[in-house]
């Protein structure tokens, strides 16, 4: 039915989810800077994650992906031409799909991120902050023993659903040319003339791990709310 | 920077923009109206009519736009013999009936979702008052449940609506020229990628950004029995 | 509401006033557990009726079978010589006469305990709305009807604000409103002050002094003894699902018979 095409799909299921699990952490990471700005930066760094987080939001992600893996290239290549000496003329860097695609929807999803982790740090109850100060901690402790923790717990929910968007958002690297899923189930349909088949059962690969993701979100959030469960 | 590069392409944005308002706000609309419905049958309807409904929401939501796009604009070319014996040819060969008919069926599933768990959100003893003061079950859900709803709803809702304007982007993949198509056809023809997306980004941030101020109001409007002044 | 000569004052001459309620055996199982073991009842016009019981004695789940927010398992519900609920008539128990119900129902409303005042509602719209959408009343009507009740209860200069901006004894006042601007045959009362902060039962139970004042019949589950023994006509207390003890409130609380009862008035705080 897939005419030998099923390998093709499954290696660009796997690229899916590398891509996926690397912008993933990026974001985490990305997140946790942000938010961390947010809430405890100065008066620059919080103007610079406010603008970051509101610029992201407010542009669609194929325009921000298009403007980083063809834009960004550009922009290097007429800055280094322009104060450059001579021997740059020629100068030009091109960046891997793969590359490109973990760094943009890393620094989407970074955003989105950032949006949650605050949450988070403030839903924790004042009591558990004033307990740690209580007991004479603060700073780097009071972070480590009990806001990261207990941040973690609030943001299980928040980050589980920028996951799942996050995945779908891969299907747009096919257009940067990257070996995804979605690229493999084009160059299926291309050959075989069977464009409603291959995306039909690139549609069930996502759908596949959308199921997955909700089973493991699902336990996580269990876990991160273990002994919380209200005694009758 | 090519200044001058952007204020050339400006005509074409502009008119990509109005392709992109276009295409958000009738999907928007029908999305709504086609939800609403939905969103009460998923909510308090019968088992065999829920079933179905979640299949569709969950189809939706846990896939790609863009594979759901090519999936209806490329996929329909497979059945062209099929489609063209029935009389759909003409529909499924026009790249904006294609876009319009994934972009709707979408936010349908989303929204259907969004109302539903509104509608579960409303306190049951609201509902119960309705019931004791002989309101029919069509009544409750319009008198009461609906419009409750809605204001549990509108935050969300909102976001959904943000999303869709952003999603129509992809319409620039299968040759519709909104705002993204018009900034890739000209880059092509330039090379200043850099350029015309930058502007092609502002356009979009200063429609979210006039979207969510507009929204806010309405929801200002909706939730404001739900302030407490006293 | 000062028109009325006659007062409550000698229970004996209610009986001479037409029975506005009977309930005949009423049962009403949760799965397996049966919470009302038969309980019957007979209100007559004017009558304002008690109901006390210890939680879980299944005095609320008895209130909401008498205007089906509960459909009872057996037993027969009349308001005004109609039947509203009858298990042995298919008609009335499958609840497929919806309309009619409905319309017999909102003859008998409800104050909850929560108020359940419309939230999206303003005061006047949650007292207009059930008069014109379920009775029909042109809406100028029920607006008269509306101003009249809500300056009834004290609360007619709030028409325009919205429950939340509303203290609860305010709220639980315009649920009283809006139950009289249905013109009831009986009002239903499920504990109608519990959830008010203790300096805002009295502007509640006052106002029900005085619709009891002029004859409006009331069933009344409370935890108020005060209430229930000066303003009572009767007073019933349920235990496990059964009626336990009923009487007058001089029977009731002066000279209980059964063990439960007496147990639960000591307890009580009265």
């Amino acid at each position: 039915m897939l005419h030998g095409y099923g390998p093709l799909l499954l290696e660009g299921l796997a690229i899916t989810i590398g891509v996926s699990l690397a912008a993933f952490i990026v974001a985490f990471l990305l997140g946790l800077l942000g938010a961390s700005a947010k809430l405890y930066g100065g008066r620059v760094l919080r103007g610079v994650a406010e603008v970051y987080t509101v610029v992201i939001r407010g542009v669609p992600e194929l325009v921000l992906i298009l403007l980083i893996y063809y834009g960004t290239p550009s922009l290097i290549q007429s800055m280094v031409r322009a104060l450059g000496p001579e021997s740059l003329a020629r100068f030009r860097v091109d960046f891997d799909p793969f590359t490109a695609g973990v760094a943009t929807l890393g620094l989407i999803y970074g955003a989105f991120a950032t949006e949650v982790f605050r949450g988070a740090i403030q839903s924790i109850p004042k009591g558990q902050i004033e307990a740690g100060y209580a007991y004479g901690m603060k700073g780097l402790t009071l972070t480590r023993m009990v806001i990261f923790p207990q941040m973690l717990r609030f943001a299980v929910s928040g980050l589980g659903n920028v996951w799942l968007v996050l995945i779908k958002a891969t299907a747009l690297i096919s257009a940067i040319q990257l070996d995804e899923l979605m690229r493999s189930a084009e160059v299926a349909s291309a050959n075989t003339r069977e464009p409603f088949t291959f995306y039909l059962a690139a549609a069930f690969l996502y759908l596949a791990i959308t199921i997955v993701s909700l089973f493991v979100i699902k336990r996580t959030e269990v876990f991160a709310f273990r002994g919380n469960e209200a005694k009758g | 920077m090519d200044f001058e590069s952007i204020i050339e392409a400006l005509p074409d944005l502009v008119d990509g923009m109005w392709v992109t308002l276009t295409l958000t706000s009738t999907t928007v609309v029908l999305g709504l109206f086609l939800a609403i419905p939905l969103a009460m049958a998923r909510a308090s309807g019968p088992a065999w009519l829920n079933a179905p409904i979640f299949a569709y929401t969950f189809f939706f939501r846990g896939t790609p736009l863009l594979v759901q796009l090519y999936l209806i604009y490329y996929g329909s070319g497979q059945f062209r013999g099929a489609l063209e014996s029935i009389g759909l040819w003409w529909f499924f060969r026009d790249p904006w009936n294609c876009a319009l008919l994934t972009f709707t069926l979408s936010t349908t599933a989303y929204v259907t979702e969004i109302i539903r768990g509104a509608i579960l959100a409303v306190p049951t003893g609201q509902r119960e008052a309705a019931k004791a003061y002989g309101m029919s079950p069509w009544m409750r859900m319009r008198m009461v449940i609906l419009p409750q709803s809605f204001s549990y709803a509108i935050p969300t809702y909102t976001n959904e609506v943000v999303f869709q304007l952003q999603a129509t982007a992809l319409v620039s993949l299968i040759t519709i020229q909104d705002i993204t198509g018009a900034a890739t056809v000209r880059a092509n023809r330039t090379f200043d990628h850099y350029e015309l997306y930058l502007t092609a980004a502002v356009f979009y941030l200063v429609l979210v950004y006039l979207l969510l101020f507009g929204l806010k109001q309405v929801e200002r409007r909706l939730t404001r029995h739900m302030i407490v002044t006293s | 509401m000062t028109i009325l000569t006659e007062t409550v004052d000698y229970p004996d001459r209610v009986d001479a006033h037409p029975v506005v309620l009977s309930v005949e055996d009423i049962h009403k199982s949760f799965g397996s557990l049966e919470v009302l073991k038969g309980i019957s009842l007979e209100a007559h016009k004017g009558d304002v009726i008690s109901i006390l019981g210890s939680s879980g004695s299944g005095k609320s789940t008895f209130l909401r079978c008498l205007n089906l927010l509960e459909i009872p398992g057996t037993g027969v519900v009349n308001l005004n010589g109609e039947t509203v609920f009858s298990s042995s008539n298919s008609t009335y128990s499958t609840n497929r006469d919806r309309s009619r119900t409905a319309k017999l129902r909102s003859r008998m409303p409800m104050v909850f305990q929560g108020f359940n005042l419309w939230s999206h509602m303003t005061i006047l719209e949650n007292v207009v709305a059930a008069p014109t959408r379920v009775l029909g009343r042109p809406r100028t009507e029920a607006e008269g009807m509306a101003m009249s009740v809500l300056a009834r209860v004290g609360i007619a200069e709030k028409r325009d604000a919205y429950p939340a901006q509303l203290s609860g004894g305010q709220q639980q006042r315009v649920a009283i409103a809006r139950a009289l601007a249905m013109e009831p045959s009986v009002i239903l009362f499920d504990e109608p002050t519990s959830a008010l902060d203790p300096e805002l039962v009295g502007e509640v139970l006052q106002v029900m002094r005085t619709l009891a004042d002029d004859h409006v019949t009331m069933l009344v589950v409370t935890h108020e003894m005060k209430f229930a023994r000066d303003v009572s006509t009767r007073v019933m207390f349920l235990h496990q699902g059964r009626v336990e003890e009923e009487g007058t409130p001089e029977e009731v609380f002066e000279n209980p018979q059964s063990e439960r009862c007496r147990e639960f008035l000591s307890t009580s705080n009265h």
